[in-house]
Order: C-alpha cells, then structure tokens, then sequence
C-alpha cells in the first residue's frame, strides 16, 4: 500500500485512511512496532504535524497504542482489526451498490451479476 | 531546551531600493515547529525576506526579531541558511567545506552531514569545480540541515533540482531539521512543496496578502494550495 497522496484533499484525513488499510491488509501486523512520526512523515513525503494528528486519532480509535518509552505499535485486539475490515468491506460493498444503481441496474440486476462474478471467480 | 515566544517575528517592516519597496509594513509572526512555504511569483519580495531575517540587508522601517532579537551575530548562530545562489568555491571539497561548516558553526554536526551525503549518493572527495548545478544544490542543503537550528530558511531549495531528486530533497528536509525548529521554505513551486507544509505564506508586491494553516485552506477551498494560489495570482 504506497503512500499516494493527493493535495486536493485534507491530508490528514487520507492519512488515517492508508494508515487504516496497512493494518487491514496485514502490512502492519499486530502488535508491530511502527517507525517514528519523522520517518513515516518522510516516507509518505508529508508535513511531520500532520502525520503525528492522524496517529493520535488512530489511537484514540484504538487502533494504535503509544508505550511510554519504546514508541508507538499497532493494536493487539483482533477483533478491532476484524471489526476494521469488515467496516472497510462494507463501505466497499455500499458503493459498488449505489454506483450500480446509479447506473440504471435494479437491485435484482446487481445480485444476479455479483452471484454470476462469484461463480465465474471460483470455477477459474 | 524549550523556547518561548515566536522563532521570527516582524513588525511593520519595509524594505527600499531607491524608490522601490520591495517589501511594504510586513507583519508576520512565526510559531516554532512548524514547516512554513514562502510562497509568491518572482519578484514579489520572497528573497528580501529572507535576506533581512539573516541579517544580510537592513530594514528601511520597522524590524525584524529572531527569538526576540535583532539580526546579529547571537541570531545567526540560531539561524540556518540556504541563498538562492551557488556560494560554494571551486577548489574546495565537499569534506573541506564540512570542516569548515565545522569550524564556523558550534551547532554543526559532521556525522549527519555524511549520513545525508550517503544518502544522496554524492562523493565527499569530489571538488565543488566537477560537480553539476544540482549536485552543489544539494550539498548545500547537506550544510545547512546539518545544523541543529531554531529556525530554518531555504531559498528556493528545489529550484534547480529534477522532479525525482525534489521529492529526496524534501525528505531530506522533513528528517533532518531539529526538534522544535521552524523551517520557512521560499519556493514559487507550491505544488511540490504543499504536501509538507503546516502553514502558507501568500506574498505578493512585497505584501503578505495570506498567512493560513495549509489544511484549514484545503477543508475551507476544497482545493490544492496551489490551485488556491494560481487564483490568487492570476493577471
């Protein structure tokens, strides 16, 4: 998951996202320990003050901890990160949906596609 | 150590070439740890700025203040500096200007200036007089985050730079100035330098026309600072 970033959004708010989705997707695993705020700043090319914001929302969500002296580590609670995907997923879902009917499908059009993809998917 | 106060600090400050201002009653104030654009067309008093902050020209009217101070020799101490020139000679190498740096400035540091060298690949024993435009760039930028600053300026630092070594530049930035530090970049290239930006300083004719926190402009215009600013300053 690269750092892309665009400024025409807050960068913060696409801070936490990709933040979220290296944890969802295992490339910060749990109870990993994460580098410093400079060096995740210098990575994704971004203000260091806006980095250390987006963790400190990522802790108050609980998806990171701070230890006093050995630095900052992802949460330990898979159900929090299982909670996280899945949240993810059904954002996802939400979209393709309306993005479908928005496209003129009924609701019965997008559930026949989705089951013939799956079949299609899985025989392969 | 923890310092109180604004880093920079002007008040009503004008700058005159005969009967040209190049800067008109400025007031600015700059809050420490945060990373500052200086950003405006040519011509619009980026450079005179910054010359005044170092102490490099003086103020027709009103002052500049540095931790409270007025440009001088306890202030450039706490200052790092980047000119938009190439003051680096030619028989010089880059290990020699190192010592130098050394000699001149008690807050340098030799060991992270060869880190940042490695880094961005560049030879200490090659002479200024071999070296390309955005080599020697680069290496003064090496000079001046060596040092463990209060305050941070950098005239221009990606001017002369091609587009995959800006983005090294700008790393090398973030990861380098000091804990605490203000850096004030001056570029007319806001798109490249907005990423890493907390605040935004508009100039133009000599005049601060917007000093805001770059987020706040993006959630408020719903648009890049530089987007913003190709508005503000179109003819």
């Amino acid at each position: 998951m690269p750092w892309e970033i665009s400024s025409e959004k807050s960068v913060y708010l696409q801070l936490i996202d990709i933040i979220k989705q290296k944890i969802m997707s295992g490339e910060y695993q749990p109870g990993q320990r994460l580098p410093s705020v400079r060096e995740l700043a210098a990575d994704a090319a971004v203000n260091p003050n806006t980095m250390q914001r987006a963790l400190t929302e990522l802790e108050r969500e609980g998806l990171l901890y701070t230890l006093r002296t050995s630095g900052r580590f992802v949460s330990e609670d898979g159900n929090m990160i299982d909670g996280l995907r899945m949240t993810g997923a059904e954002q996802r879902t939400k979209e393709f949906y309306l993005e479908m009917i928005q496209s003129g499908f009924s609701s019965e059009d997008v559930r026949r596609l989705l089951e013939k993809a799956i079949e299609e998917a899985e025989e392969k | 150590m923890y310092k109180e106060g604004y880093v920079m600090e002007c008040k009503g400050l004008s700058k005159k070439y005969k009967s040209f201002f190049a800067l008109y009653q400025v007031d600015l104030k700059l809050e420490r740890g945060k990373i500052i654009g200086l950003v405006g067309p040519n011509g619009s008093g980026k450079t005179t700025l910054i010359k005044l902050i170092n102490g490099l020209l003086v103020p027709t009217e009103g002052e500049v203040l540095i931790n409270g101070t007025a440009p001088g020799p306890e202030t450039k101490a706490r200052v790092s500096y980047l000119p938009d020139n190439n003051y680096l000679s030619n028989w010089m190498t880059v290990t020699q200007m190192i010592d130098f740096y050394g000699d001149f400035y008690s807050d340098f540091n030799k060991e992270k200036a060869y880190d940042m060298l490695a880094s961005l690949g560049l030879d200490p024993k090659q002479k200024f007089k071999t070296m390309s435009k955005g080599m020697k760039e680069k290496v003064q930028l090496v000079l001046v985050m060596s040092r463990d600053a209060d305050l941070y300026c950098l005239d221009e630092p990606i001017a002369g730079v091609d587009p995959a070594a800006r983005d090294y530049i700008l790393r090398t930035i973030i990861s380098n100035y000091a804990e605490g530090a203000t850096v004030l970049i001056s570029t007319h290239l806001i798109a490249d330098v907005e990423k890493i930006l907390d605040e935004v300083v508009f100039i133009r004719d000599g005049e601060i026309v917007r000093h805001a926190a770059v987020e706040e402009l993006r959630e408020q215009y719903d648009r890049s600072v530089d987007a913003l600013f190709r508005e503000e300053y179109k003819c």
